[in-house]
């Protein structure tokens, strides 16, 4: 098993905490295991927040056996609504949609945690399942484009564009 | 299947089903970063699409603003399971629409912009969730809802996102506590990202044997799935439950007839009572009537009983509040006449 904060060493410690009277098992290597104890994140935590800072800890998987949370501190910021990752770690709760864009790289590790999975497959409003449609029969069409100049059927390729150019229109 | 298996659509193990949708305005920040206008808006604009919205399977809607409601009012919407008590406590603007045949809330403004829910009696999870979703569709329509291509419906806190759906059921399981193997149950399900908590939802406790077990995983998986692995799970822990019960009256039936029997005597003829004392008792009662020992309550009555003897709901039906001592006694005279009418 890899460590679940750089990815890369062999796991070889086992970490237990009861967090909110839930348990929570990180499998880490000696290094990160190290850094994490000297950063204070194994400290007793109080409340959701550590329990979800905790989670953010872990990082992108790309700075390596770095404490992560240490960086991106002072730079992020929701445009939108002010929400800080500090704040967010502190609450747990988002302040808007777009911070899921804002903070989404950081994000990742934590949602992979709590669900499993990075892809929604359920229900969707349908405002975007027509804007998924549109999305997928765009991406069909500017394949036929592509054909229709391999084989210079321009016509037909002039055909074919104005159809898209008409969807993009329609999806603003 | 054995037949233990038809049990599960009787009402009398799982008392009910829950399916909860969170949603978001896309254009507004999330409740806690609202400023009040913002607020108002959202009420306002869930208040026209719903009110004006006429259907038979959802019956007629109350709008209730959460800030011209009394604190008693409230804590009954929260004992019914009509309102969270996060909202009930709320000092944001927000608001809560019902059904009057109670199947229905739209909560507005808790911790996401909408939070609407269906509850129905016994093993229907399958309608709750028709229905929620209907009104789903509906509001769907009129607003534009946050979400993205790979993470579906935003919500404020990252546990709901996805579907944004949480699918409860409320199990009665006397006998899994009687014998001492309801931790083991406990374990399983938290393997199996299921959460199980007590009567009112988070950090409360198992009052009356009452377990509420619900999805934790909202991404990845689409509603249906997680609606049966819900029930799938559900209908284990009645089957369990069900032939531990049996096994229970066997070994020892005058042991079990006398808790039963001594359950309703206290109930039956108390001069006061606590409502956690009266909840114990109503459980035992409850699974003496589900084995047939006790016959001459109906099961209606005892659900009445079960809700009309919480606080809020008991200052309310007596209309006047009523400090704790004398809830007591109120309580007590409540459940005894309740139990002769029958």
């Amino acid at each position: 098993m890899q460590c679940q904060v750089c990815n890369q060493r062999a796991a070889t410690v086992h970490f237990t905490r009861i967090v909110n009277n839930q348990k929570v098992e990180m499998y880490l290597c000696e290094q990160c295991a190290r850094e994490k104890g000297a950063y204070g994140e194994f400290a007793i935590p109080l409340g959701v927040g550590n329990f979800f800072a905790s989670f953010l800890g872990f990082g992108d998987g790309s700075s390596g056996s770095k404490p992560y949370i240490k960086g991106f501190k002072d730079v992020l910021k929701c445009n939108k609504c002010g929400m800080t990752i500090e704040e967010f770690q502190g609450t747990g709760k988002l302040g808007c949609s777009a911070c899921y864009d804002t903070f989404g790289e950081n994000l990742k590790p934590l949602i992979r945690r709590l669900h499993g999975s990075l892809e929604h497959t359920g229900k969707i409003p349908s405002r975007l399942s027509r804007g998924v449609s549109i999305t997928r029969e765009i991406a069909r069409l500017k394949e036929l484009l592509n054909k229709a100049i391999e084989r210079e059927e321009y016509e037909k390729a002039a055909e074919i564009r104005d159809k898209i150019k008409s969807l993009e229109v329609s999806m603003q | 299947m054995n037949k233990d298996f038809n049990s599960v659509s009787r009402h009398d193990i799982v008392i009910s089903s829950r399916v909860r949708l969170a949603r978001n305005f896309d254009q507004y920040p999330f409740p806690p970063k609202m400023n009040n206008k913002e607020a108002e808006e959202i009420v306002s604009k869930v208040k026209d699409t719903l009110m004006n919205y006429k259907n038979d399977e959802i019956g007629d809607l109350l709008f209730l603003d959460m800030d011209s409601l009394g604190d008693i009012d409230k804590q009954m919407l929260v004992e019914k399971h009509l309102i969270s008590p996060d909202l009930a406590t709320s000092k944001r603007r927000c608001a809560a629409i019902i059904s009057k045949n109670e199947k229905t809330s739209v909560m507005i403004n808790e911790e996401d912009h909408l939070r609407i829910q269906t509850i129905f009696h016994g093993m229907q999870i399958d309608n709750a969730w028709k229905l929620c979703d209907k009104i789903d569709n509906v509001l769907d329509k009129s607003i534009e809802y946050a979400c993205s291509e790979t993470y579906g419906y935003l919500t404020c806190c990252p546990t709901n996102l996805g579907t944004g759906i949480r699918v409860s059921v409320m199990l009665h399981l006397p006998a899994l506590v009687i014998a001492g193997y309801i931790g083991n149950i406990l374990e399983a399900c938290s393997k199996l990202n299921i959460a199980v908590r007590g009567m009112y939802g988070e950090h409360s406790e198992a009052i009356g044997n009452m377990f509420q077990m619900s999805n934790q995983i909202t991404l990845g998986q689409t509603e249906e799935e997680i609606i049966s692995s819900i029930k799938n799970i559900a209908m284990q822990v009645v089957e369990q439950e069900n032939t531990l019960r049996n096994q229970l009256y066997k070994q020892n039936t005058i042991k079990f007839e006398d808790k039963v029997y001594r359950s309703y005597g206290i109930l039956a003829n108390a001069r006061s009572i606590s409502a956690e004392e009266s909840l114990r008792l109503i459980s035992d009662v409850r699974l003496g009537m589900d084995m047939g020992i006790i016959k001459n309550i109906s099961i209606d009555t005892l659900n009445e009983i079960m809700l009309s003897i919480q606080p809020a709901c008991l200052q309310k039906l007596l209309g006047k509040p009523l400090d704790p001592d004398e809830r007591d006694v109120r309580r007590a005279e409540l459940v005894r006449r309740k139990l002769r009418q029958n």
